[in-house]
């Protein structure tokens, strides 16, 4: 049995966000990189599952849509206890093409489950996994926050709105998951990164594959106005204001 | 150029960002003509249909069944992709929630139509269709083209706000034809009842680390209680497990946009605001006056939790009285 996860390489989450040639391009200067949060959640769940496994899953794959940029990320997540890495030469347009390029590689090499974050933490899609399941014409779940194997398949908690569902799929499958999936992020160890250099990161050609949107620029929010501050004595104060002036009470 | 709406039931019942989409699908249609199509799955009562009309609802297509019970994201795209065939729609709209998550992708996939996900603003254009959303975790916005005669868009909550559009609707039945076969089996739900849903809730009362250990949260529900608030909290909290992980709002954990945000005891870490900037106002209640939640609070009250909130929430209940 295989795993594949699929990793998006996005700043830091205490970036803060500039754009340059006029605002039509995130400003990378001083831009840390690193593995979309969620991502590395489903890349800790898949190694856990894999130990766990006696050997029932032979491998856990990362796979990327992107140019050599990322090959730092994606050496990365071997370093944390990848067994390889698939690295799609392409530019990653819109959420569509790189689910496109993706499903062409799993085509080409398929997989009995696949991880996806629910979102990347750049773009805010949450597209490329329901999309790539639905491009294969396999079984998506979304908002998982919990999966273990189960027979043939695998038996996933989806989190809904005021509770959780235990749900049952088979494989093959595309699990799009959230927080819950995985209790810390694993943090790679010495040994890991040298071992890191010796694992394959195959490069495969893009397909071609028309982008669906564009981005014509970007824009940030307005400055909020300063906060009203109130002494601690104040609290009728306070509820006058969010019922008379805000209007929310 | 008709609209099509998703509208996901909760037990039966629509939820605000229903009510919301509905009128932002009538604002797109003013924009592109056309008719407002809703497109219900699952079990809903006639009356709450038929309440969609206050927002703009023109015609209501239901489609129940047993298999309609649970999301299954490729039965449920399925049928919405027939509908949008059946209605000629060229938008189709849903809630970027959960279930719009999971069923934008999907049917964008599937029908080979842009998606716009996560938009908080009506199309500034429709030939080309430009719209905006929300980028960065909100901390900034991008002006998107979607380059297909038919799109799909996911509409962030409290972001386009509830408009009356008063319409006499039809309801009718959807006969699904071209639905796929259910792939997957629910074997157990666990779902809370008769609270108030986090993401669904106009107000919500978070408490932070400031508040020291879960036996101190009886006066953050107390003041939930008051206002008709659900509860939250931080990220630190959910993970000491003072409260449960569903009550976590920030980047990783729920996204909300209620109108009123009362932090207490929260500092206001860029990844908790990643979750809560779509509030329409922040009340921050916090004893550092440096505190970053104050950047970007609309009201803050700097001083002891302990003290202010008991005394906060019988002002509210004094206001109520009044």
């Amino acid at each position: 049995m295989k795993i594949a996860v699929c990793l998006s390489h996005v700043p830091d989450t205490t970036t803060r966000i500039r754009f340059v040639d006029n605002n039509t391009q995130l400003d990378t200067n001083g831009v840390q990189w690193i593995i979309n949060p969620w991502d590395e959640l489903a890349l800790t769940r898949a190694l856990e599952i894999k130990e766990a496994s006696a050997g029932r899953v032979e491998k856990v794959t990362v796979v990327h849509v992107g140019r050599t940029e990322a090959d730092p990320t994606l050496r990365k997540a071997m370093a944390i206890g990848a067994d390889s890495a698939i690295r799609v030469d392409a530019d990653p347009a819109d959420a569509f093409s790189v689910a496109s390029q993706l499903a062409a590689a799993f085509r080409q090499y398929p997989f009995d489950l696949i991880f996806c974050g629910i979102e990347s933490s750049d773009y805010n899609n949450s597209a490329v996994g329901g999309m790539l399941a639905e491009l294969l014409s396999v079984t998506s779940v979304s908002a998982v926050s919990g999966i273990e194997p189960a027979g043939e398949g695998w038996l996933l908690c989806r989190d809904i709105d005021g509770g959780v569902e235990k749900i049952y799929a088979e494989s093959p499958m595309v699990a799009i998951v959230q927080k819950g999936i995985a209790r810390e992020p694993r943090i790679p160890s010495m040994r890991g990164i040298m071992m890191a250099k010796q694992k394959p990161l195959q490069v495969v050609p893009a397909v071609e594959v028309n982008p669906l949107t564009e981005y014509l620029g970007f824009e940030t929010p307005a400055p909020k106005p300063p906060c009203r501050k109130l002494d601690p004595d104040q609290v009728k104060e306070l509820a006058e204001l969010l019922h008379k002036e805000a209007k929310v009470i | 150029m008709s609209v099509l709406v998703y509208a996901e039931n909760w037990d039966g019942k629509f939820k605000k960002i229903t009510h919301e989409l509905v009128s932002y699908a009538s604002g797109i249609a003013s924009l592109t003509g056309g008719e407002v199509n809703v497109l219900s799955v699952g079990k809903v009562d006639e009356e709450e249909l038929a309440k969609l009309g206050r927002f703009g609802a023109e015609k209501i297509w239901k489609v129940e069944g047993e298999e309609y019970t649970f999301l299954d994201n490729r039965v449920f795209a399925s049928v919405i992709a027939e509908a949008v065939e059946k209605t000629g729609s060229r938008t189709v709209a849903l809630a970027h929630n959960n279930a719009g998550k999971a069923l934008a992708p999907c049917l964008s996939a599937r029908l080979k139509a842009a998606l716009g996900a996560a938009v908080v603003a009506l199309p500034e254009s429709h030939e080309p269709f430009v719209v905006k959303k929300k980028v960065f975790n909100g901390n900034a916005f991008a002006r998107i083209a979607l380059r297909t005669e038919t799109r799909v868009l996911t509409l962030m909550q409290n972001s386009y706000g509830i408009h009356e559009n008063e319409k006499q609707p039809e309801i009718k039945d959807f006969v699904a034809e071209k639905a796929e076969k259910p792939a997957i089996r629910v074997e157990d739900v666990q779902k809370q009842t008769g609270k108030i849903l986090l993401t669904d809730a106009d107000i919500v009362v978070s408490g932070g680390r400031g508040m020291k250990g879960s036996e101190n949260w009886t006066m953050l529900e107390e003041l939930a209680g008051v206002l008709h608030a659900a509860t939250a909290c931080s990220r630190p909290v959910s993970d000491e497990g003072w409260r449960p992980h569903s009550e976590h709002t920030g980047q990783t954990g729920k996204i909300i946009a209620p109108s009123l945000y009362i932090a207490v005891g929260i500092s206001g870490a860029i990844q908790h605001m990643a979750g809560v900037r779509g509030s329409k106002y922040i009340v921050a209640i916090n004893k550092d006056p440096d505190a970053p939640i104050f950047e970007m609070a609309d009201y803050g009250i700097v001083g002891d939790a302990f003290k202010v909130v008991p005394e906060f929430t019988r002002a509210v209940e004094e206001l109520k009285k009044s």
